[in-house]
């Protein structure tokens, strides 16, 4: 009886034992399943907003900025969103993204990732630990590319092709990568989650990439002069409707350059879709009433535009703020750009032709400013106090001294953008001259740069 | 034989040309054109450049008739073109030297 009693007792035991082990592995299993899924659900929200934010560029401005030009000029506008896509892709995969996101220092990356070495499926837990390092890589990229898009509407209708093409090189290395490293690389002298010197917020690139090609575009316009005729001739928008499915198509990419700013499928994501959206439509409504009652039409024109400079400004804010601040942010950048365009341009005379400084830099400013205001952990708990609790970001958490950081971060990205953007010009100008001939801007410059013409109605 | 031209707003140009088919007329040259006279032109807002915009889109219907038929084609023409209010056109009637029809020479009357 004994010895069976202990056979009873050892063959528990043995069962005990095997129990924790059997339940320790399929524990471990559904983690890694758990990870999986995770990792899938990001990595296919991540491609998507890749996708969207590409889509911004090619259709999205080369149309809005293609219908605001006049008709002889509407391929070349075209083409300097579209050679960016491939410019900007081929200098980001030899060294641009290493010079972001590569390396630790405070103004700029290293070569760690020279020829995109050691970017593949494995994540790169610094920036995203759920998708693999190439979709961060290759959704980075699509900001690189429409930064330097951006700036074209300052220049359009008189820089050469050639010059634009050494320009925007030149801007990408000298203005981007750095402002693009010290706001979200590792180290960055602005990163707030990365270990920056003076956190700076911004969530999806109203300092990167807004105030950077907006402050740029006015150097260019500034440098380049007007254009001939600018303002007594006719310059009209030559196809509304074309600037229309532009602006359009930039609304809906604008969902994967704020909520793909997450870098996941997370709530976070979710909450940047909807001030992204919320900001456009009360801005466009902003610009409109404004117009309204200053000119008493409201045009189709500023619907659209405001909708584009309530993106803009709600971008840095995004990933931050909850939706009816976002609705204020758009509110306010619509009737702000409404009165950078229709008034200050005029005032002061200077010809940026699409308003890529009256949208982009004012929008961009604004934004950045107004992050600083109304940033939240309720929103976004990702930064942490020294007790380990949610730190207060914005005014709204009792941080004021953010907003002073916000236009530190702003006063930096505008600064390198006129000193970078200046020297640039000079260089560009001395070794190709970056003003067409006379005869070649009254002809128009599909013709003349690019041997084709935008709209053959005869054949 | 008589020219006459006529400068009308587009949106009459299918009226008019019904009438004159109505009295028999049905040669003509149309040419889609711009210009004002007294008609005021508008004004148009982009991004607060203001433009205004005074050559205005018009249709010129021109014809080529014998001399007894001009007072009546220019009649029908004007009643069909008229909606009363500034902008309606103009009619310019002109003399008109030879006539020829390419494909058989065809001269004067003959050719219209």
């Amino acid at each position: 009886m004994l010895k069976s009693g202990t056979g009873v007792v050892l063959l528990a035991g043995v069962a005990f034992a095997q129990a924790p082990a059997d339940l320790e592995a399929r524990l471990k299993s559904l983690e890694s399943a758990a990870r999986t899924a995770q990792s899938a659900g990001d990595n296919a929200w991540m491609l998507v907003s890749a996708a969207l934010v590409l889509m911004m560029t090619g259709p999205g401005l080369a149309l809005f900025y293609g219908g605001l030009v006049r008709k002889k000029n509407v391929l070349a506008t075209m083409m300097q969103s579209f050679i960016l896509m491939a410019l900007v892709t081929v200098v980001w995969a030899v060294c641009g993204y290493s010079l972001a996101f590569g390396g630790g220092g405070p103004f700029l990356g290293d070569f760690s990732h020279f020829l995109l070495d050691g970017v593949g499926s494995a994540p790169n837990p610094d920036y995203a630990g759920t998708i693999p390092q190439q979709t961060f890589m290759v959704y980075q990229l699509m900001f690189a590319i429409i930064t330097p898009a951006l700036i074209s509407g300052a220049f359009a209708e008189r820089m050469k092709f050639s010059a634009m093409v050494l320009f925007m090189v030149l801007w990408s290395l000298v203005v981007y990568f750095p402002m693009a490293h010290m706001v979200w690389g590792k180290g960055g002298f602005l990163n707030t989650f990365l270990g920056g010197k003076v956190p700076c917020l911004d969530f999806a690139g109203g300092t990167v990439v807004h105030i950077t090609s907006g402050v740029s575009a006015l150097v260019c316009a500034l440098y380049l002069g007007k254009r001939r005729g600018y303002p007594s001739e006719s310059m009209k928008p030559h196809s509304m409707v074309l600037s229309f499915i532009g602006a359009c198509l930039l609304w809906v990419g604008w969902f994967g350059f704020n909520a793909g700013s997450a870098l996941g499928a997370s709530g976070l994501a979710t909450s940047a879709f909807v001030a992204t959206h919320f900001a456009a439509a009360s801005a466009a409504l902003g610009w409109v009433v404004a117009e309204w009652m200053k000119n008493g039409k409201p045009s189709v024109l500023g619907a659209i535009s405001g909708s584009v400079a309530g993106l803009v400004a709600i971008t840095p804010a995004s990933g931050f703020v909850k939706p009816m601040p976002a609705l204020l942010i758009g509110f306010a950048a619509g009737i702000v750009c409404y009165f950078m365009v229709g008034k200050v341009k005029h005032k002061f005379g200077y010809d940026d032709s699409l308003d890529a400084f009256g949208v982009h830099g004012a929008g961009g400013t604004l934004g950045a400013i107004l992050t600083g205001v109304f940033a939240t952990n309720a929103v976004n708990d990702s930064l942490k106090d020294a007790s380990g609790r949610p730190a207060a970001l914005g005014l709204v958490d009792g941080n004021a001294g953010q907003i002073l950081n916000q236009i530190a971060g702003a006063a930096i990205a505008a600064g390198l953008a006129v000193i970078g953007t200046y020297i640039i010009l000079r260089v560009c100008d001395a070794v190709l001259g970056v003003r067409v001939q006379p005869e070649h801007e009254i002809e128009g410059l599909d013709l003349s740069l690019h041997g084709e013409e935008g709209y053959v109605l005869e054949s | 034989m008589k020219k006459i031209e006529a400068i009308i707003q587009p949106f009459k140009l299918e009226e008019v040309k019904e009438a004159l088919k109505g009295i028999g007329i049905d040669g003509m040259t149309v040419t889609e054109v711009r210009g004002h006279g007294r008609q005021k032109g508008h004004k148009e807002v982009y991004r607060g450049q203001e433009y205004n915009v005074d050559l205005l889109p018009k249709v010129k219907m021109e014809m080529v008739v014998a001399d007894s038929r001009c007072n009546e084609v220019v009649s029908a023409l004007v009643a069909a073109a008229r909606t009363g209010k500034i902008g309606d056109g103009k009619v310019f009637v002109s003399d008109v030297a030879e006539a020829i029809r390419i494909r058989n020479d065809d001269r004067g009357d003959a050719a219209l």
